[in-house]
């Protein structure tokens, strides 16, 4: 069960993970190895058996009803934020310049 | 490693070897102030610490607003940094947490505030509590306190080391596969994993949100009773939190267990055991046949499974539960980034250690389009063939005897290059976690001055069972009363 570098390229680009061309190789062999492990599992019948998600069996679906309510932390919330702008979380421009209208005229507004 | 094995009886003249019960009677009596215990400690602290780097972040002042509680008793406790303390840094041992401080208490904090209980510090552990050996925290490595050559076990070897070596009179860690457990063995100790739902996950961050469990570490048997009862309880704020449990009754003595049936797994004896370990817990067992218990040998059939499921499952979730840390909302940010994407992609290279990438990587490929049945799926529903031979063993035994780790503490450095040879650390501690059972390790003997861990393991939410048993085997023992003579300390 090899992994090779193209997949652990892919598999990377899914976890939004940046890997050196070191760590390519390194995860390449050790993703193989342990998934070698794992296929101890092939071994085992599970024809009609019921997967375990989780184990309280006697929970699902636990909901709370929809209110509002105030927060008195949200201040300290979004300072730990690692960039921060008018209460809001600032983060860097999601679309090419120009194409962002509605965000350019907030930039003048603001 | 440098033979050191040097330990010695507790002095009951010195506040930081004592339990907390003992602690509780000095100051019931008047005899010491709490400041007299925090300042212990934090002296303690002082003297140690360098050598074994359990803390991450120690808090020395006492709180003001302990000053004067009437007479109720306060008493300082260490908290693995994943559990959030309001206005306390919580890195998680990682780069990309290294300078968070949470806007609130976990709800398993909150009860131990309102129990007189204060944060002496945060203790070190592996990055997101994914490691068996404390040797994967950006902060350094925590030495084991009775041979600074070995490590203290993972992922709670922080909270571990610091209750052996006298840093801590007790300590909170959590346990996704054995991280509370393993390393409470390996550095002779106590350490309870709930049962699933027991006790609230809000504020404790997540790992692999069917796994987790929050639980205490403590000198004695006696100690763990005590914070188990304050932890334990429902909690409307962690949908995973079990309504209308029965609370765990106060510690009381156990002189006798007659009647109690107890299960020897002859999987958890096999190959891979140590043979020091297999003799000292094959000799705790007849302690607590001799204490009145039956005990026989029985089979767990999928325990070889449980590894393989485990390494599929946890890792799973943690590369859903990781995607959180995108340099958005909290934690760091790179500074080398143009667009958005490049923003995640390179603080999450920057901010992740090379165990939290490689499960990163492990979880997305398992459940990635192509694999998800023949992994995820699939160790999903060997869980439950795990889970059944629990059930069937229930028919005939109150709980199970074990040890907790197939060997003792081993060399620092020795399976940092071989992540499936550090994943065996915690083969006789996962398949609890799978099936959600209560767990408890204490020190049952030591081998080449190295402490044993036996491990008690039962029906789900008894772990009152648990704990007698275990106090029983403390009332006609004296493993839980020695302390380790840390590194270069003078013997007084």
């Amino acid at each position: 069960m090899a992994v090779s570098p193209e997949e652990v390229r892919h598999v990377a680009w899914l976890a939004r993970l940046r890997l050196t061309a070191h760590e390519e190789r390194l995860f390449s062999e050790q993703l193989s190895n342990i998934l070698a492990h794992v296929a101890k599992l092939q071994e085992l019948d599970v024809e009609g058996i019921e997967p375990t998600f989780h184990v309280l069996k006697t929970l699902s679906n636990v909901y709370r009803p929809d209110e509002v309510r105030s927060w008195p932390e949200l201040r300290e919330v979004v300072q730990a934020a690692p960039q921060q702008r008018d209460g809001l979380f600032a983060v860097p421009r999601v679309l090419p310049e120009g194409e962002d209208e509605v965000s350019a005229k907030n930039e003048k507004d603001g | 490693m440098r033979c050191q094995q040097r330990m010695r009886k507790m002095d009951e003249g010195c506040l930081t070897d004592l339990s907390v019960h003992q602690l509780r009677v000095l100051l019931e009596r008047g005899e010491v102030a709490p400041r007299d215990v925090h300042e212990a400690y934090v002296r303690r602290i002082e003297e140690v610490d360098d050598q074994l780097n359990a803390y991450i972040t120690v808090c020395p002042d006492f709180p003001p607003e302990l000053e004067n509680r009437h007479g109720r008793p306060v008493f300082p406790v260490a908290v693995k940094d994943n559990i959030m303390t309001r206005g306390i840094r919580t890195t998680c041992g990682s780069r990309i947490l290294a300078r968070f401080i949470p806007p609130y208490d976990a709800t398993a904090i909150l009860r131990l505030k309102e129990r007189g209980l204060y944060v002496l510090g945060k203790t070190n552990m592996d990055e997101f509590a994914m490691g068996s050996s404390c040797e994967n925290s950006a902060f350094g490595p925590t030495r084991n306190p009775w041979n600074l050559d070995a490590v203290p076990g993972g992922s709670s070897g922080g909270s571990a080391a610091a209750v052996a070596a006298g840093e801590a009179p007790w300590a909170l860690g959590s346990d996704t596969g054995g991280s509370v457990r393993q390393p409470a063995a390996l550095c002779g100790v106590v350490g309870m994993k709930p049962t699933y739902g027991r006790v609230s996950r809000f504020g404790l961050v997540a790992f692999a949100s069917s796994l987790d469990q929050i639980g205490p570490i403590t000198r004695d048997v006696w100690d763990c009773w005590v914070l188990m009862r304050a932890l334990c309880g429902h909690d409307p704020l962690d949908s995973t939190s079990a309504p209308g449990q029965a609370p765990i009754p106060p510690p009381q003595s156990v002189e006798s267990l007659g009647g109690v049936r107890i299960g020897v797994p002859r999987e958890y004896l096999g190959p891979g055991v140590e043979d020091a370990v297999r003799d000292a817990v094959l000799k705790a067992v007849g302690v607590l046949e001799e204490l009145g218990a039956r005990a026989e040998e029985c089979s767990l059939p999928h325990t070889e499974y449980g590894l393989s499921a485990y390494y599929i499952i946890a890792p799973a979730e943690a590369s859903s539960n990781l995607a959180r840390y995108d340099g958005v909302r909290y934690g760091h940010r790179t500074c080398q980034a143009s667009s958005l994407l490049d923003m995640y992609e390179l603080t999450r290279q920057e901010g992740f250690g090379a165990e939290v990438k490689r499960r990163i990587m492990l979880g997305t490929y398992v459940l990635s389009a192509g694999y998800y049945d023949a992994y995820y799926l699939r160790a999903q529903k060997v869980r439950t063939l795990i889970c059944r031979d629990f059930e069937r063993a229930w028919a005939r035994y109150d709980l199970l005897a074990a040890p907790t780790s197939p060997t003792v503490a081993f060399p620092l450095g020795e399976r940092t290059a071989d992540p499936l040879a550090m994943y065996m650390a915690d083969v006789l501690t996962i398949p609890v976690n799978l099936a959600g059972l209560p767990a408890l390790s204490l020190p049952c003997g030591f081998a080449r001055g190295l402490p044993v861990g036996l491990q008690l393991i039962g029906r789900p939410f008894d772990e009152l069972t648990l704990l007698r048993v275990a106090q029983a085997f403390q009332q006609a023992t004296d493993y839980h009363l020695y302390r380790p003579v840390v590194g270069g300390e003078v013997d007084g």
